[in-house]
């Protein structure tokens, strides 16, 4: 039986453009640099080894962002604010040891993302349809807020949902859960779009962001099937060694999860 | 706590670190009572691998008393005195319900260092790197271990802590090294290697019902302790003769129907070109090491199996493939499930029918353990194991 799709991130939903400033990058562009240099930066920072290469790209975003002045446009005499924005797609999937009904539940209650999307501060919905999400900007920048709305939903099958207009990040989203073959659980695939800056600089952001925010996605994947099939997050980082002792983070979000195992 | 720690290349020092804690509702603490030295510890101490930092805590090899369970661990209890897999699985996931434990999904925090490396990543393993996940490893004090229900088996009465430590991580990869290649009774063997591993081949060899197993290795005492204790039939030293030669003498030409590699050879890294040049550089420093794997595919039988435990961690030059290919060999190998084989394992050494303590041939304080490392790095004082008792 063929799936009668009404709504396909792929081919039809964009993420809702929003913007309106007036320095010579876009208020999009611009939130979404300060967004993901914050990100980037963030990533690199935790990492045990550090990716030098993310964090340079990410502090150029972050002042990007934060400043709302790219010395890139200013150098190719290009203005990207009051351009058309184009969106980005990552699409990343992961086999989950588990039926398909449990996992889509697991996802569908959306309260539970930020307990494996590592930059997701909460999630919290606001009716059957539509959620207020709310990002934490790393290292005291603060956070950034936005609602979405679930545009389709097929029990145990699909969902898809966009940001609604005047997000700060503009984002839409599909995630589909199909049975692995073999018994071997569900298969998740997660389709994520989110508006890109327009213009050559914003080319350039995209082609070093893109990779990045895939890996991201592919990590909240991973700790979702790792939080689904054994009730915890791996944790190595918060652990105790010689001499490095000083520099160790908190153990963060691990606490939480120790908290309230999931199954 | 104490805890001997990595502080660049040989040079390990023992350091006061903060005792470890419950993080997640399956760990156990452990208070470590016995905990051996490795031979895949040298390629992280001889600085092969990159993801190990300054103050990470090796050993993966040990067994300890219980002293602490998380909400979720309810087989283990206070007191238990327990032997711990050196991989860490979670039990839950595809590959842990197939028995194939090493390589779990969920127990290694960076696996994108590992999905780069090799693809995808395999289960973490205690005190290896932090491309094995970053868990902090046994010489110490006292060890976290994740899943602790899944790893930790309580050792029964009647064995010695010298017996069950090997239980833990050198038993369990030799037994697998003769498991997976399928030895049927009649078969002629050989094993590549007489350190810990190798010795625990020949006797799971024997124990599967091989006829004969030829023991290689280039240290004379290793090689009579591999036939005095281990059981071997027949030994090689690589150093007195040719290997290839000698090989088709004692199995009348035919050569053995199962070749085990418990040498390997290690190089870590990140990228490809990391790794051509490390593994040509190591092939420079350590001498014969990737020789075994071609030794191997070339002396074994055609039709036969080639079984590899000994560590590859990069890119080995100059496999003779076409041997491989046109002789029809089988290829087993891989971490050790060691979840699979423990139980297994106690019951041959409650049984009398295996002791691996003979193994043990130094033991020495935390304080020494460079020194430690440095004696059995160049199998010096006849050290095959040295065991740390913190
Ligand atoms: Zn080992
Ligand atoms: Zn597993």
């Amino acid at each position: 039986m063929v799936f009668q799709r009404k709504y396909s991130v792929e081919e039809t939903i964009n993420p809702q453009p929003s913007g309106s400033g007036q320095v010579n990058i876009g208020s999009t562009e611009r939130m979404i640099s300060a967004f993901s240099g914050a990100l980037l930066t963030f990533y690199a920072i935790r990492r045990p080894v550090k990716h030098w290469a993310l964090l340079s790209a990410g502090g150029y975003m972050l002042y990007r962002g934060l400043s709302g002045y790219c010395p890139m446009n200013q150098a190719v005499g290009r203005n990207t604010s009051d351009k058309e924005i184009e969106s980005l797609q990552i699409s990343r999937t992961v086999t989950v040891n588990r039926p398909r009904s449990k996992v889509y539940a697991f996802w569908r209650q959306l309260d539970n993302l930020p307990r494996f999307m590592q930059h997701l501060a909460s999630v919290t919905p606001l009716d059957t349809k539509r959620s207020h999400w709310v990002a934490a900007v790393p290292k005291g920048l603060g956070t950034i807020e936005w609602d979405a709305e679930i545009l389709e939903e097929v029990e145990n099958e699909r969902l898809v949902w966009r940001s609604v207009a005047e997000a700060t990040v503009d984002n839409a989203g599909e995630v589909y859960f199909k049975d692995a073959p073999g018994g071997q659980g569900t298969e998740i695939h997660a389709i994520i779009r989110y508006q890109a800056p327009a213009g050559y600089a914003g080319q350039a952001l995209a082609s070093l962001f893109n990779p990045a925010f895939g890996q991201m996605v592919k990590e909240d994947l991973r700790r979702f099937k790792n939080l689904l099939e054994t009730g915890e997050l791996p944790v190595s980082e918060a652990q105790y060694s010689g001499q490095r002792v000083s520099d160790k983070t908190e153990p963060s979000k691990k606490q939480e999860i120790y908290e309230s195992p999931v199954l | 706590m104490r805890a001997l720690c990595y502080n660049g290349i040989r040079d390990l020092r023992v350091e006061n670190v903060p005792d470890p804690g419950i993080i997640n509702p399956h760990d156990a603490i452990i208070r470590v009572t016995l905990s051996s030295v490795c031979g895949s510890d040298l390629h992280l101490i001889n600085g092969y691998v990159p993801t190990v930092q300054s103050g990470d805590i090796l050993g993966h090899e040990f067994i300890g008393e219980v002293v602490e369970t998380g909400p979720q661990v309810k087989k283990l209890k206070k007191g238990d005195r327990v032997v711990v897999a050196s991989v860490i699985a979670c039990g839950e996931c595809q590959h842990c319900q197939e028995q194939s434990f090493s390589l779990c999904d969920n127990t290694n925090p960076n696996a994108y260092i590992a999905e780069k490396m090799f693809g995808d990543s395999g289960a973490a393993i205690f005190g290896y790197s932090h491309a094995f996940g970053g868990y902090a490893g046994s010489h110490a004090e006292y060890i976290r271990v994740p899943f602790a229900e899944k790893g930790c088996f309580v050792i029964p009465e009647g064995i010695a802590d010298d017996s069950a430590v090997f239980c833990s991580d050198a038993f369990p990869t030799g037994f697998m090294a003769a498991d997976m290649a399928d030895i049927k009774p009649g078969q002629v063997v050989a094993v590549w290697g007489c350190g810990g591993v190798g010795q625990m081949a020949i006797q799971s060899a024997r124990l599967l019902g091989a006829e004969r197993v030829i023991a290689i290795d280039g240290h004379e005492e290793r090689l009579r302790t591999a036939q005095m204790i281990g059981g071997a039939t027949d030994i090689l030293n690589y150093k007195k003769v040719n290997i290839q030669d000698a090989l088709k003498e004692l199995t009348g030409g035919r050569g053995p129907d199962v070749c085990i590699d418990a040498v390997g050879m290690e190089a870590f890294g990140e990228g490809i070109g990391y790794y051509y040049d490390r593994a040509k550089q190591y092939v420079r420093l350590e001498n014969d090491r990737p020789v075994v794997l071609r030794e191997a595919i070339m002396a074994c039988r055609k039709g036969g199996t080639v079984s590899i435990v000994g560590v590859y961690s990069g890119f080995a030059d100059k496999i003779p493939m076409g041997a491989a290919m046109n002789k029809a060999l089988t290829f087993k190998m891989g971490q050790m499930h060691a979840q699979r084989y423990i139980p297994r394992l106690l019951e041959y050494v409650r049984d009398g029918k295996v002791d691996p303590s003979y193994l043990i041939t130094h033991r020495v304080g935390l304080e020494q353990g460079q020194q430690a490392y440095d004696l059995f790095y160049e199998s010096r004082d006849h050290c095959m194991r040295a065991v740390f008792v913190p």
